[in-house]
């Protein structure tokens, strides 16, 4: 139970907890002091210096981000000299920034935006030489504009604080100083695993992720091919927030509707491919267990955890299953399976995808998921981009009646739709794990123990008398601790999830930006995100991959049964060490030297 | 003259023994300043092999490398040819100067030449504008120069390189 | 013929109160009468720290110092000692304080003579290279005394007693400072020594350290046991190769004699002094960002609480102190808090090393009690302004500083009265300027400074000195406009108020004083584009005059042809074509050339 103390803000007296600073104390209060550079998830630097306010007694202005309350402060939070110093300071930022908002891509949705406006800035008095550096659109998936950084230094803490893979720096200094990977390396040669959490928490458009619409709108208008699209689970439930709507609301109905009027001829459910997933995962797993396989086994539908693996953990490749992410299943099986049904030539098909997700732009290039020649799935946009597409086609979205996805690869069970949060790829297996191998039923199919923002969670399950041990992790630096663990102790798991974003992919680095007042990767957006899954799970009737008619009716036709060579070829892959320019090979652990 | 494998096993037994420090990835510093000491600069894979050895990222290294003006990122040669670009100097043609060097080095401003004689850069007013167009070898100023002039010191340097001797042009 | 006697007269504040104005005529009069004025030279020394015992009369050779010395002793001195050759063992008193040696072998000069070196007591005395030589000046006595006679509490009483305040600039009381850190309680602590150094025109550090590197060491280790840490780092910059060589070599003499390292001196205490370079950041001398530069990261600061006595080096306690403050230190020790606090005023107590620079007749280093004035510095011991030239402004505080006008020649050196009048003590450094020199360009000069040096981490820094000096640059450059000094004005106290470190609060500080007080400059500037110290180069016009004899010297050495004339006639600039690079200016034997 923290101390409380008493403290005077803007001359009236409050009793606040002690051990907390001025910034946490005020939010308490109701006060909102502006802010850039701080975030609650990660260290505080004090660099903005936007949230200054007054403390009698100090000669100059303090952060209060940074600044513990005591008994007895008195704070002034909105005085005429912090408010003129607070907007010359967005003002000098304003200064060597592009004036270009009408053609930025965050034009209306800046945290640059509504901070310069909140100051009211009418006239620059101090512009000067502006900085002036190359973009980098190397990556398929994220790009880079230094122009428009303000040096928050959010991105640098987040990719080594929280994702810890240390792709990005501050380089050189002082007016000169700049965002970028080792060496100024492409972002494409760099130890990017292109998750995009940069671009979740970047104030402005200095990192986005690439944009395919132009491409897509295009190729919509395009009589010759047959347009077909699938989204994943974590889409509907945040891509209302991009329409104004709270976080949480289920809007698949809305979404398959508003894909069908953009002119997609057939709309489908990733969430299909995830019972798919299960299926020859979970196979997979039993496979493994029963014949001595390589344990403990490690998801692989997250791609920028692929990435990661490749470059940072070539010595657990073997641990990693072979089943492709739920998408490129989905788009091997487009091509191939849907394409024999509706007697079309798969070159003539579109595959497209609506993803959470920035790595899966990566993914959807790699040549290894190729089948017969092909892309799985041609182009993939995210969230932003496919909500700002529904908008530009002047779309009602939020009224729009809801529609129900395309047969055979629309229909999914509340197991597949679990898949966007953190331990429901885990809790799917098991659903179907358990029954397949013992014949019996699972009452509890609800695993409370791997639910939840923990960054690592822990469960047991008995089958048939075994004690089976999972772990869960979620974002790139927890995956690191319970990766060590592994690579310590490799018995003391038998299978492992792991989704390189915070909050499973209901957090991806493709989702919509946080609303006015809210910060990026609010945990309650992400709780209440994974609810509508989680929800959507219980309201459905079959919540259990196998029991998916339309998966039944795909093994009988087509694949025959889990990791058969028909599944191979089209559902499983393998991976590679890789190493870009910045990989540090760990030493020979326990020697030290 | 010290052979780069001669100069790596110096590194790694200068980085070993940081190691066996508490805290060794604080030694970054000290050991960026050896390679310095060691190469003149610090190049990119000598980097790599840090970040291996200390186990520190790569972009770290870099963010500090870059931080601190002491270290030189690009290699610098021997001899630093500074051309005074003032105004003097510049009515005067110091860009017949400037590009006869170019050609005669084969470099462009800010860059080393093969054999690590010499390094070009670009000046502000040397303060010697009576005898412009003027260059400033290392700490020696030489005045009144043309292109010819300018070749022919470049020779001086380049045969006292090789002589072991040092340079008496004024 | 041969001087046979030097007598030195002290003239501190102290003694003058005691009439040593009377005292040294009294003193003229009875050489006079001996016949002695031909052969005993007097001269008046500055403060010898003996206050309580003056006044102070010294006869040399022999170094006898007489004290409480009257007007009716002066006889009976003179006709003894002098003309008897035989001391008045009465009047003399003891002085083995630690600073008199020097004053025995260099204070017959006037720059030395007036000067009062503590910190620089043994720089010029013994080799910085011979751990003995330290030892014969009582060396590592302090040290010794603390480690058989002191408790870590005794030593921080007698710190905070001598009332000593960090000469790194902050002035923030020493003895605290050793207090807060000593009352963490935890086992890893850590003692620094900021050796950065970064302002231009300051080597006091680095002088201290080249000439008494062991004074150094021994105030660190007597650190570490007050506070309880086994381990001390010297931060130094790596453009200091003489220093480290020394350093290098003192700590491992020191080692050798077992006055470092393990159970120092036989005793429980052990500690070790390690040496980590800087790399060319003169914000690395702030002390957070110095900590992170310790650490192997890049040198930027961090907010601050908390401070680093509480959480700093590797999130431990940490006491840094500089150089100038841990060479004290064994003074302290050995001569005591209350001898120390003795010296200097009321708040600022000990002496002041400062870099004295410019337009002055004797540079270098000097050290003086505080409380001596701007005025006995620049004149008394710097010996006034050379070539006729009237003084202009005294900048003290590096580029953190602010300008003086002359108005404030009289103000003492301590750090209230300095920030009193608009400037800082800073490190040391105090350059004088003279009437020949521009202060906007002055001002330009240290924001271009400042501006370099930014870490770039915040704001108001980053971005708002490089608006100033993008300001500064064009009023020079005569492209000021109507609105430009309330621009400066009003950036630079933003960001004084609003930056996180140290080096952005007082980087405007140059700018804003030198608007203050030389506010026309300025002005003149902006509105009449006109420099009237001559030194902007595009406000100069060079106008030849009829002292012009057509000699065509100008003519001959202008590198853009824009002299006109021919032989013997009166030659002209030609204002289009001339780009002011001063050449004719510089060649004529007829001062036929205005500069203005």
């Amino acid at each position: 139970m923290a101390e409380k103390i008493t403290i005077t803000i803007n001359h009236k007296e409050y009793k606040v907890d002690s051990g907390q600073t001025i910034m946490q104390a005020a939010d308490t209060l109701g006060f909102h002091i502006p802010r850039l550079c701080y975030h609650p998830k990660l260290s505080i630097e004090g660099a903005c210096r936007v949230c200054i306010v007054e403390v009698e007694g100090m000669r100059n202005f303090v952060a209060s981000c940074a600044y513990p309350v005591s008994d007895g402060m008195k704070i002034y939070t909105n005085t005429q000299q912090l408010r003129k110093a607070r907007r010359d300071i967005i003002e000098l930022i304003l200064d060597n920034h592009p004036l270009d908002c009408h053609t930025c891509e965050r034009d209306g949705n800046c945290e640059l935006q509504r901070l310069a406006a909140s100051m009211g800035i009418r006239a620059r008095h101090f512009e000067g030489e502006k900085k002036h550096y190359e973009e980098d659109l190397s990556s398929d998936a994220v790009i880079r504009n230094p122009d428009k950084c303000i040096l928050c230094g959010r991105c640098v803490r987040m990719c080594s604080e929280v994702q810890q893979v240390h792709n990005l720096t501050q380089a050189h200094r002082g007016f000169n100083t700049v965002v970028m990977p080792a060496y100024n390396l492409p972002m494409a040669d760099s130890v990017c695993t292109t998750c995009g959490q940069c671009i979740n928490v970047c104030p402005t458009a200095a990192f986005l992720e690439k944009n395919y619409t132009q491409e897509l709108f295009q190729k919509l208008n395009d009589p010759d091919l047959v347009k077909v699209v699938q989204f994943a689970p974590s889409v509907r439930a945040a891509i209302g927030e991009a329409f104004g709507l709270a976080p949480g609301r289920n809007m698949e109905g809305e979404l398959v509707a508003a894909l069908r009027k953009l002119g997609f001829d057939y709309v489908f459910d990733t969430q299909f491919a995830a019972d798919l997933t299960i299926m020859e995962e979970g196979s997979e797993f039993l496979e493994r267990l029963q014949n001595k396989g390589k344990l403990p086994m490690i998801t692989s539908c997250s791609s920028a955890w692929m990435k990661c693996v490749e470059q940072f953990y070539p010595d657990l490749l073997d641990n990693i299953s072979t089943c492709k992410s739920p998408m490129s299943m989905q788009g091997a099986l487009t091509k191939s399976y849907f394409a024999k049904k509706i007697g079309v030539d798969p070159k003539k098909i579109l595959s497209v995808s609506v993803m959470c997700c920035t790595a899966k732009k990566y993914e959807a290039s790699r040549p290894e998921l190729m089948v017969d020649g092909m892309r799985g799935v041609d182009i993939v946009v995210t969230t932003r981009e496919a909500a700002w597409m529904i908008k530009s086609a002047g779309i009602d979205f939020v009224n729009i009646a809801p529609e129900e996805p395309d047969h055979p690869l629309g229909m999914s069970s509340g197991a597949g739709a679990i898949f966007g949060a953190t331990g429901g790829v885990m809790e799917a297996a098991i659903r179907t794990a358990y029954e397949l191998y013992t014949g019996e039923t699972l009452v509890d199919i609800e695993v409370e123990s791997i639910r939840g923002l923990k960054g690592i969670k822990e469960g047991k399950l008995e089958i048939d008398g075994k004690e089976i041990r999972v772990a869960v992790a979620h974002g790139l630096g927890n995956s690191n601790k319970l990766l060590e663990k592994v690579r310590q102790d490799p018995d003391r798991y038998h299978f492992v999830e792991i989704m390189g974003c915070p909050g499973g992919c209901v957090g991806g680095g493709g989702q919509p930006y946080a609303q006015i007042n809210t910060i990026p990767l609010d945990d309650e957006a992400l709780k209440k995100r994974a609810g509508a899954l989680y929800d959507l799970d219980r309201s459905k009737t079959i919540r259990r991959s196998h029991e998916n008619p339309d998966i039944q009716k795909l093994y009988k036709e087509f694949l025959q049964s889990p990791l058969s060579p028909v599944s191979h070829k089209y559902l499983h892959t393998h991976y590679q060490a890789k190493k870009p320019i910045g990989i540090v090979p760990k030493k020979e652990s326990n020697s030290g030297v | 003259m010290t052979t780069t494998d001669d100069k790596l096993k110096t590194l790694d037994a200068f980085m070993a023994q940081a190691c066996e420090n508490e805290y060794a990835e604080s030694y970054l510093i000290a050991v960026l300043h050896k390679t310095q000491e060691l190469y003149g600069y610090l190049p990119t894979e000598v980097m790599d092999r840090i970040a291996e050895r200390m186990q520190i990222p790569t972009a770290h290294i870099w963010g500090v490398a870059t931080f601190y003006h002491y270290f030189n990122l690009k290699p610098i040669g021997k001899h630093i040819v500074s051309v005074c670009l003032g105004t003097a100097c510049y009515v005067k043609g110091a860009d017949k100067i400037l590009n006869a060097l170019k050609k005669e080095l084969g470099v462009e401003v800010g860059e080393t030449t093969e054999d690590k004689l010499f390094t070009l850069q670009g000046a502000r007013c040397l303060g010697a504008c009576g005898i412009a167009p003027v260059i400033m070898i290392d700490d020696k100023i030489y005045g009144e120069l043309d292109s010819k002039k300018t070749v022919d010191l470049i020779n001086q340097y380049r045969k006292a390189a090789a002589n072991n001797s040092k340079v008496t042009a004024k | 013929m041969e001087i046979q006697y030097k007598l030195t007269l002290c003239d501190g504040v102290s003694c003058i109160r005691n009439n040593s104005k009377e005292l040294l005529t009294a003193i003229e009069t009875e050489l006079d009468k001996h016949g002695l004025r031909k052969t005993v030279e007097i001269h008046l020394s500055g403060c010898l720290g003996m206050c309580k015992q003056g006044p102070i009369l010294i006869v040399n050779p022999g170094y006898t110092m007489y004290g409480k010395v009257n007007v009716e002793d002066i006889p009976m001195i003179i006709q003894s000692h002098l003309v008897d050759g035989k001391p008045v063992a009465d009047f003399i008193i003891e002085q083995n304080h630690l600073y008199n040696r020097f004053f025995r072998i260099f204070g017959d000069t006037d720059f030395f003579g007036k000067q009062m070196r503590i910190t620089l007591r043994n720089c010029g005395i013994i080799d910085p290279e011979n751990v003995d030589d330290y030892l014969s000046v009582r060396g590592y006595e302090a040290i010794a005394k603390v480690l058989t006679d002191m408790t870590p509490k005794d030593v921080i009483a007698e710190v905070k007693k001598s009332g000593i305040r960090g000469r790194g600039g902050a002035g923030f009381p020493t003895g605290m400072k050793w207090e807060f850190t000593a009352n963490q309680d935890t086992d890893e602590k850590y003692v620094i020594c900021n050796a950065d150094e970064g302002d231009p025109g300051a080597f006091m550090d680095r002088s201290a350290i080249e000439g008494d590197p062991h004074t150094v060491l021994e105030g660190m280790m007597i650190g570490g046991y007050a506070i309880g840490a086994k381990k001390g780092i010297i931060y130094i910059r790596a453009e200091y190769p003489l220093a480290i060589n020394r350093l290098e070599k003192a700590i491992a003499a020191a080692k050798e004699y077992n006055l470092l390292g393990d159970n120092i001196l036989g005793s429980d205490f052990s500690f070790d002094i390690e040496i980590r370079l800087g790399a060319g950041a003169f914000v690395c001398g702030e002390e957070t960002a110095l900590i992170h530069s310790i650490e192997g990261l890049r040198g930027m600061p961090r907010p601050r609480p908390p401070y680093p006595s509480v959480s700093g080096l590797f999130g431990k306690p940490t006491l840094i102190n500089n150089v100038e403050t841990w060479a004290n230190i064994p003074v302290v020790i050995l001569d005591g808090g209350d001898w120390f606090s003795s010296i200097g005023t009321e708040k600022s107590k000990g002496t002041k090393v400062f870099a004295l620079a410019g337009k002055v007749c004797n540079t270098g280093l000097v050290e003086v009690p505080m409380g001596t004035t701007l005025r006995e510095i620049v004149y008394d011991i710097g010996g006034g302004i050379p070539d006729g030239k009237a003084l202009k402004a005294i900048q003290t505080g590096g580029p953190s500083g602010g300008c003086l006008p002359p108005d404030y020649l009289d103000t003492q050196i301590d750090y209230e009265s300095l920030a009193k009048a608009g400037s800082i003590m800073g490190s040391g450094g105090m350059i004088v300027i003279d009437e020949d020199s521009c202060m906007v360009g002055l001002a330009r000069f240290f924001i271009e400074f400042t501006q370099d040096e930014s870490c770039g981490k915040c704001t108001p820094c980053r971005e708002g000195t490089k608006r100033m000096l993008e300001i500064l640059t064009r009023i020079t450059e005569g492209k000021g406009q109507p609105g430009d000094i309330e621009k400066l004005e009003r950036l630079g106290t933003m960001i004084q108020k609003s930056s996180l470190c140290g080096l952005g609060q007082s980087a405007p500080n140059p700018v804003l004083s030198t608007i203050k007080n030389f506010r026309e400059e300025y002005e003149e500037h902006i509105h009449d584009k006109k420099c009237r110290a001559g030194e902007c180069a595009s406000l100069l016009s060079y106008v030849i005059n009829a002292q012009c004899v057509g000699c065509g010297a100008c003519k001959r050495i202008c590198p853009v042809n824009a002299v006109e004339g021919s032989r013997k006639e009166l030659h002209k600039i030609l204002p289009e074509k001339c780009i002011r690079c001063g050449q004719c200016y510089e060649v004529c034997k007829f001062n036929a050339i205005d500069k203005a």
